[in-house]
């Protein structure tokens, strides 16, 4: 049982700098770079597989990425994330009925060699479709608010899992601009302003093969002078890093960029590529000399994820929690006095507000059991009633059948006595037939008075 | 985990038939781990480590040997003293050590005097509350408005408890101060000063000790509970059946078979450090550095830290629920230091 040993490799010189600290058991030990000391460093430690560690740790865990796409209908945003991601990722195109601008938001695993992406793709529904657009930002800005919200209130819980949070933070805002040729419309500009201290805005001009060559580098460039006039701060690749610098300025100076989207593919030589076929032409997706998607692929994707995440994560949410916790009052004052009011008059609060809901719960139950009563309450009544007309329309029809059966009862008997006398009077008839004529008349008299 | 020596720069091409560029099935994503390592390279890494243990084990020449440098705090200092302290001391020293472009800032945090009273009662509380203190910077920092973009971490990611050889079994002292402290802190034991022992004692030595440690329901790294899938789980549970590690430090070069070798040379023989049929230092540098690095400092991070938090939290509540609004300036921090000797 023995651990693979990793080789060693023959030493080099490397530079050392040390400073040392001392401190009795009371203090707090001191991180200090400075007072730098040169002392050769003699063999391979082999610290240098941390990036390696580190990396296979991420690769262990997942990553996630969550992209916003803001634009008006018809733009094409859908297509362009299938095209970006090759993959079709709605069966349907979306509803455009609801009267507001609403975020549908979906999420998607993804894999590439060994990479495991989570990545949520929203999607704004019915943005510039309104009559009156004055609102229409407001519902972006409170979802990215709301994704915020959530991961500090995670983040503020005692009992937290950040290591396994699902981080739905809009990491990339992808603006499509309508490509008119001209300028930027007064929507594009008031909600790129609301945005961008919010999330990295990276604007595109969608469906740009609408736009001619020439007619494209002007519209960009007004474009660009718009937005700087307007204090709009967009995303800028980063340029701090020297292996990607170069390409981060030459790309920073080709926003915003002109793409086109597609996912049906053309035969074009002899290999299959995405393009768009037009009578007149072939617009090829991947072709630099045709629009700048590969651009927009290359620097969304391929060299700036971890910066768009990174920048999310300590500008944009920092801000955020930085305006939401003054907001709610509390200052970072003497460090000692009060760290944790911060933290749990938060919870505290929280819980306060949990409990008010719960209380609303309580009393809506209240109401419901409450009106459920009366309903009942009402529906008994109704039931006894009923009861008691039937009760009393079965006594009336009981009477009324025991008055027939009187009457009956009666007529039978008027019945009878009339058959007895009907015989008691044959009776007589015969017995004065018998006794002679003389009693005719009497007979005669009688049935007369007996009739 | 598996890494190599060397780093890995992932090149598209050989994945498989996904070729750069002219392939529209390649999206690139996997070029984020491309991102993530110049990430970090540019960010550089932070490790700190503490080394306990009675004067005269060799901490300071194991962590000489460990980073093949100067590290320690009697290098550190012009005329070193050979006395040993009236009390328990912490000197932590940092250094900044670069390899093949990775920069790591190296903090080694030693604590001369420990177990060295004739009255050892209650030595562990100084480093118990150095340790802590390293958590409540921390969090002061994490819980502020207006925090720094990377928050500096003074944290102590490793503990390394060196163990004298004596051959029998744990120490009261070692079994106390292992079995408090494994609760907030990374462990790893080792055997010091191994070259005392010859195999089959040690064997029956490292035996003892990790039934002792399974006995007294002391946890060290690589924790059991920690382990995240069956993968980690056989490697580590290979790593467990071999600590405490047996090791021999120096810094001293010996000539041996027309090599430059680290080793101690004695009129019986020369131990070598690194080789692995002598004693177990190669083990412990691999661990710690070459594969476990990462995986240690993550266990800090996100479960004694997250431990700490909960446990200051909580009583941070109960606290400011019993007294008046009204905290004095040194309300809080009272309280902290009430709760770290506890322990």
């Amino acid at each position: 049982m023995k651990l693979p040993l990793l080789d060693t490799e023959s030493s080099r010189g490397f530079i050392l700098r040390r400073t040392a600290t001392t401190m009795a058991s009371t203090e707090i030990a001191r991180q200090a770079g400075e007072g730098a000391r040169a002392v050769p460093l003699a063999g391979h430690v082999g610290f240098d597989s941390m990036p390696d560690q580190l990396v296979n740790k991420s690769v262990n865990h997942g990553f996630c990425f969550n992209i916003l796409c803001v634009g008006e209908t018809g733009l094409g945003k859908s297509t362009l994330m299938d095209t970006l991601f090759n993959t079709k990722f709605e069966g349907e195109p979306t509803q455009h009925n609801q009267p507001g601008v609403t975020l549908k938001s979906n999420t998607y695993e993804l894999q590439e060699s060994n990479v495991r992406l989570k990545l949520t793709v929203v999607n704004t529904v019915g943005f510039g479709d309104q009559i009156n657009k004055e609102d229409s930002y407001k519902s972006i800005v409170e979802f990215i608010d709301a994704q915020f919200e959530a991961y500090l209130q995670e983040e503020l819980k005692i009992k937290r899992t950040l290591h396994s949070y699902h981080d739905t933070r809009i990491h990339a805002c992808l603006y499509f601009i309508a490509p008119t040729g001209h300028s930027l419309k007064s929507l594009d500009l008031v909600t790129m302003k609301k945005l961008d201290s919010k999330v990295n805005i990276i604007p595109i001009i969608a469906k740009s093969d609408a736009i001619s060559k020439s007619e494209l580098a002007k519209f960009k460039i007004k474009i660009t002078s718009e937005l700087v006039s307007n204090g709009v701060q967009i995303y800028q690749f980063p340029t701090d890093d020297e292996s990607v610098a170069e390409i981060n300025s030459t790309m920073n100076s080709h926003l915003p960029f002109a793409v086109v989207g597609s996912t049906e593919e053309v035969k074009i030589g002899n290999k299959m590529v995405k393009a768009r076929q037009y009578p007149w032409g072939t617009v090829q997706v991947e072709n630099e000399n045709h629009c700048d998607f590969v651009k927009l692929r290359e620097m969304l994707i391929r060299v700036n994820m971890e910066d768009l995440r990174e920048q999310t994560h300590t500008r944009h949410y920092e801000l955020y929690r930085r305006c939401k916790l003054e907001e709610m009052g509390f200052k970072d004052t003497d460090p000692d006095s009060k760290p944790f009011s911060l933290q749990e008059t938060y919870e505290a609060k929280r819980n306060e507000f949990m409990g008010e809901l719960q209380k609303k719960e309580e009393e809506m139950r209240q109401m419901f059991v409450q009106r459920v009563k009366e309903k009942e309450a009402e529906l008994k009544e109704a039931e006894k009633e009923l009861h008691e007309k039937f009760d009393r329309l079965k006594k009336l029809h009981q009477d009324e059948k025991k008055k027939l059966e009187d009457k009956r009862k009666s007529l039978d008997d008027e019945l009878n006595m009339f058959k007895q006398k009907k015989t008691a009077a044959e009776l007589l008839q015969n017995q004065a037939q018998q006794a002679g004529g003389s009693t005719t008349l009497k007979r005669d008299k009688e049935r007369k008075n007996f009739f | 985990m598996s890494e190599s020596a060397k780093p890995h720069h992932p090149i598209p091409q050989a994945k498989g038939e996904k070729s750069h560029g002219n392939d529209f099935s390649y999206v690139g994503i996997d070029a984020i781990l491309e991102q993530m390592r110049r990430k970090a390279m540019k960010q550089g890494f932070e490790l700190n480590i503490m080394v306990v243990g009675q004067s005269g084990l060799g901490k300071s020449t194991l962590m000489n040997t460990l980073f093949k440098s100067k590290v320690s705090r009697k290098s550190a200092q012009p005329n070193p003293e050979e006395r040993i302290p009236k009390t328990i001391e912490i000197k932590s020293i940092s250094h900044d050590i670069e390899e093949k472009g990775v920069r790591m800032k190296l903090t080694v945090i030693d604590t001369p005097g420990f177990g060295d009273q004739i009255n050892n009662e209650n030595c562990w509380q100084p480093i118990m509350k150095f340790i802590n203190d390293q958590y409540e910077t921390y969090l002061q920092e994490e819980i502020n408005i207006n925090r720094k973009k990377r928050i500096p971490d003074s944290r102590v990611h490793c503990c390394i408890y060196f163990i004298p050889a004596t051959g029998h079994c744990l120490r009261p002292l070692d079994v106390e101060f292992m079995r408090r402290l494994s609760k907030v802190v990374n462990i790893v034991p080792v055997i010091a000063k191994a070259d005392t022992l010859t195999l089959e004692e040690r064997d029956f030595f490292k035996q003892t000790i990790r039934e002792e440690l399974r006995a007294n329901g002391i946890d060290v790294y690589p924790q059991k509970e920690f382990d995240e899938d069956a993968e980690d789980r056989i490697i580590n549970d290979k790593i467990r059946e071999m600590i405490p590690f047996a090791v021999v430090g120096s810094d001293q070069e010996y000539q041996v078979n027309g090599k430059k070798i680290l080793g101690r040379k004695t009129k019986w023989g020369t131990i070598e450090v690194e080789n692995i049929a002598h004693c177990e230092f190669a083990y412990l540098r691999d661990l710690l550095i070459r594969t476990h690095m990462q995986n240690i400092k993550d266990i800090t991070g996100s479960i004694h830290y997250e431990t700490y938090r909960v446990r200051r939290l909580n009583e941070s509540n109960e606290q400011q629920q019993q007294q008046p609004r009204i905290v004095q300036a040194n309300g809080v921090a009272a309280q902290h230091e009430a709760l770290t000797h506890e322990m």
